[in-house]
């Protein structure tokens, strides 16, 4: 922690906007409330894949002068900065709390939504409980006949307290905990948390322990686009899509089952190993399974990508440019949907993915076609690295290796590609070692706000395919 | 061309329901628990130690289904490979102290058919499901209910988008603060008769999240659950399994 540069807040503003402009991206934004004071840390990547950190520290009264105004892509950063340290950010347009932590029951529901004066114009207002067995969340649109101008999102309704929880127990025994941030990124959010413990405690793993945690994070990527593209498909009223690859899901999540008992890979990750087997009868099950989803996904792909109907449901639905998605900070699938190459399994230093690379994919027009598409070519390209990563294993059967204690004065930041996009996990450990802050930041987080933008101009009608189009977590935004 | 592409799907597709849901096994599934019988060595607090939600009490050794994650932290504790998990789907109890498991207890049916909700449900049931701070492993798995493997729809059960049309009003997650005011409204929109169903570790007990701030479970203690299904998430089978049961359908 000592090397990282802290900056006077002034400068370190400066900093912050200097690097943008110079083209790294803000990874993640976050503060640590100290009595008056909060401590407030920032990290960038450059294009090549460096990380760099730099920290201010501001009284809570005086604060800074907002980033969001300059870099909208912090808006939700800022917000979250405020509502959970309190300093004083001036110059924000929106600070509206994201998940209303420790408020009154009654906060989130009395906060205002935007309003558009207008004769013409009207409200409709969704939630937080909607029509389908889904989580909570409050949409409020603003519409002009069937067009929709504005909506706005309210979440913080699955607002538990996991960062506060995570500080409460045995830092080394906390991944059944992690792997609920979001429930259908259990691998994700285990391996990040994992990485980042093991890096603190200086345990180093096996290559084949990286291969087989990289096995589980493309089966759950496997499962859940295809769970959302049967969703989807559901969404359209083309049936045929929404049964069959909902179908392929069921093999996909009860491949993982059989490797780690659970359909979400509960257990699979674990810190200083893992928690799978794999012997030889199951090895060639998996391969099966794997040949199997990948022979049958061409069909109903072929089906669904021809299919009139879907065409034209998607194509031009949900329309979020390039440059939209690089103000507003997108990640993930959604990013490589509109044309913005962010894959943290394609910048990896050392590693499963960098030992054996996996074809990048991108799309450009950025819309739920796009989105589908994106969906479709990632599924079939983890597909094919499954196969060569299986074809090349025999077995998973390294103990998992012992954790030392957690080394003092530590920051440390665990990025995962997930399904959804880039996991990040930021801990920080105090001068006698211990766990004293535990950021946690799912990519739904910076995602929603270009759901919100992208449906814009749409048609009402059009909100369920565009919101499972971009497929966010909500507990995973309310933590 | 569409016609055959199309075609050519359903012929992938094959026949895939489960026939007999109430005998089906998932391979590999973490479910049930066995507690060995006899005595643990002597102030050995392994696995009660190692358990995220405190589900383990000993002297005599018990495990409550109602807290368990299905982790295997005790398992890998235990020095004297005390408790395993088997792959049984079927865990689901009507009574909140019936989900306590004793070491060497008798296998036991925990979810007996009341004739009362047999006659009004067996034959229909209309369920709305709500989270409440749930992390989407258990709504998919309830969602999964209902598509083509374990087409629950056969029993005469599904899913409705209101709750005016529900006689179920089926929980996920410990029940936050925020969702508390929503939960709430859902129950009363309800008409009677109606019952509550507390679905995985979180809903029965908090499990991972008891206590946590943003948790408000005083719902709950004013309306309590008439079915627990217990699991982190519960597997299909589990739901499917408990409500069958508590309906009396065989």
């Amino acid at each position: 922690m000592d090397a990282v540069p802290v900056l006077e807040t002034t400068a370190w503003r400066d900093d912050v906007l200097r690097r943008s402009r110079a083209g790294e991206r803000v990874l993640t934004l976050y503060g640590k409330r100290l009595e008056h004071e909060v401590s407030m840390t920032a990290a960038f990547r450059d294009e090549a894949g460096r990380v760099e950190i730099t920290r201010t520290r501001a009284t809570i009264e005086r604060g800074y002068h907002g980033l969001t105004s300059d870099l909208p892509a912090l808006h939700c950063f800022e917000r979250e900065l405020h509502e959970q340290t309190g300093v004083r950010i001036t110059a924000h347009p929106w600070l509206k709390p994201i998940r209303y932590e420790g408020q009154e029951p009654s906060a989130i529901s009395s906060y205002p939504f935007y309003k558009i004066e207008g004769k013409e114009l009207h409200e409709v207002a969704v939630g937080p409980i909607h029509a389908g067995v889904i989580e909570p969340g409050s949409f409020r649109f603003m519409c002009h006949g069937e067009q929709v101008h504005h909506l706005e999102i309210q979440l913080g309704y699955q607002h538990r307290g996991v960062e506060q929880r995570v500080l409460e127990g045995d830092p080394k025994r906390l991944a059944p905990l992690l792997e609920t941030v979001a429930g259908d990124s259990s691998i994700a959010h285990a391996w990040a948390y994992c990485a980042a413990i093991e890096s603190l405690s200086g345990c180093d793993l096996e290559i084949e322990t990286e291969f087989a945690r990289a096995v589980a994070l493309e089966l759950e990527r496997v499962a859940m686009h295809l769970s959302g593209l049967s969703g989807l498909s559901a969404d359209l009223g083309f049936l045929q899509g929404a049964t069959t690859y909902g179908r392929l899901r069921t093999t996909a999540i009860n491949t993982m089952m059989r490797l780690c008992g659970s359909r979400f890979g509960r257990g699979a990750v674990r810190p200083g190993g893992i928690g799978m087997v794999l012997p030889a009868g199951l090895l060639a099950d998996v391969r099966a399974n794997l040949g199997l989803v990948r022979e049958d996904l061409a069909v109903i792909n072929d089906c669904f990508l021809e299919s009139a109907t879907v065409q034209h449901r998607l194509r031009g639905t949900g329309m979020l440019s390039r440059a939209h998605a690089v103000e507003l900070g997108l990640v993930g699938m959604v990013a490589r949907a509109s044309g913005v190459a962010i894959d943290a399994r394609q910048q990896m230093l050392e590693g499963a993915y960098q030992v054996m690379p996996l074809e990048p994919q991108l799309q450009e027009d950025g819309d739920c076609w796009s989105r589908a598409r994106i969906r479709i070519a990632e599924l079939e390209a983890s597909l094919v690295w499954l196969q060569r990563c299986l074809a090349r294993c025999d077995t998973w059967d390294q103990p998992r290796k012992p954790l030392g204690a957690l080394a003092p004065s530590q920051l440390v930041l665990a990025l995962v590609e997930g399904w959804r996009g880039e996991v990040i996990h930021s801990i920080e450990t105090s001068k006698g070692g211990q766990l004293v802050h535990y950021k946690l930041q799912d990519p739904s987080f910076r995602n929603w706000m270009g759901l919100a933008i992208s449906v814009r101009q749409n048609e009402i009608a059009d909100f369920p395919i565009c919101n499972k189009s971009f497929d966010l977590s909500y507990c995973g935004n309310d933590l | 061309m569409t016609l055959f592409k199309s075609l050519r799907v359903r012929l992938s597709q094959g026949t895939q329901y489960i026939p007999d849901l109430r005998g089906a096994v998932p391979s590999g599934f973490r479910g049930l628990p066995i507690l060995a019988v006899g005595a643990c060595g002597p102030e050995c607090n392994e696995c009660r130690a190692a358990c995220p939600t405190g589900a383990i009490a000993l002297d005599p050794l018990r495990l409550d289904l109602g807290r368990c994650v299905f982790c295997q932290a005790c398992v890998e504790a235990c020095p004297d490979e005390k408790i395993r998990f088997s792959s049984e789907p079927k865990m689901g109890a009507a009574r909140r102290e019936e989900l306590v498991l004793h070491s060497g207890a008798a296998e036991k049916t925990r979810v007996r058919a009341s004739a009362s909700f047999s006659r009004i449900f067996g034959r229909s049931l209309k369920m709305r499901q709500v989270s409440a701070g749930g992390c989407n492993a258990c709504e998919l798995e309830l969602n999964a209910i209902a598509n083509v493997n374990f087409d629950v729809q056969r029993f005469g059960i599904e899913w409705v988008a209101s709750p005016r049309h529900a006689d179920a009003l089926v929980l996920t997650g410990p029940l936050t603060r925020n969702m508390k005011a929503a939960v709430e409204l859902a129950w009363e929109a309800m008409p009677d008769p109606r019952f509550l169903v507390a679905v995985g570790a979180c809903a029965i007990s908090g499990g991972l999240y008891e206590g946590a701030p943003g948790v408000d479970r005083t719902f709950l203690e004013s309306v309590g659950p008439s079915l627990f299904v217990p699991g982190c998430p519960p597997h299909p089978l589990t739901f499917i399994n408990a409500v069958l049961d508590f309906l009396g359908v065989d």
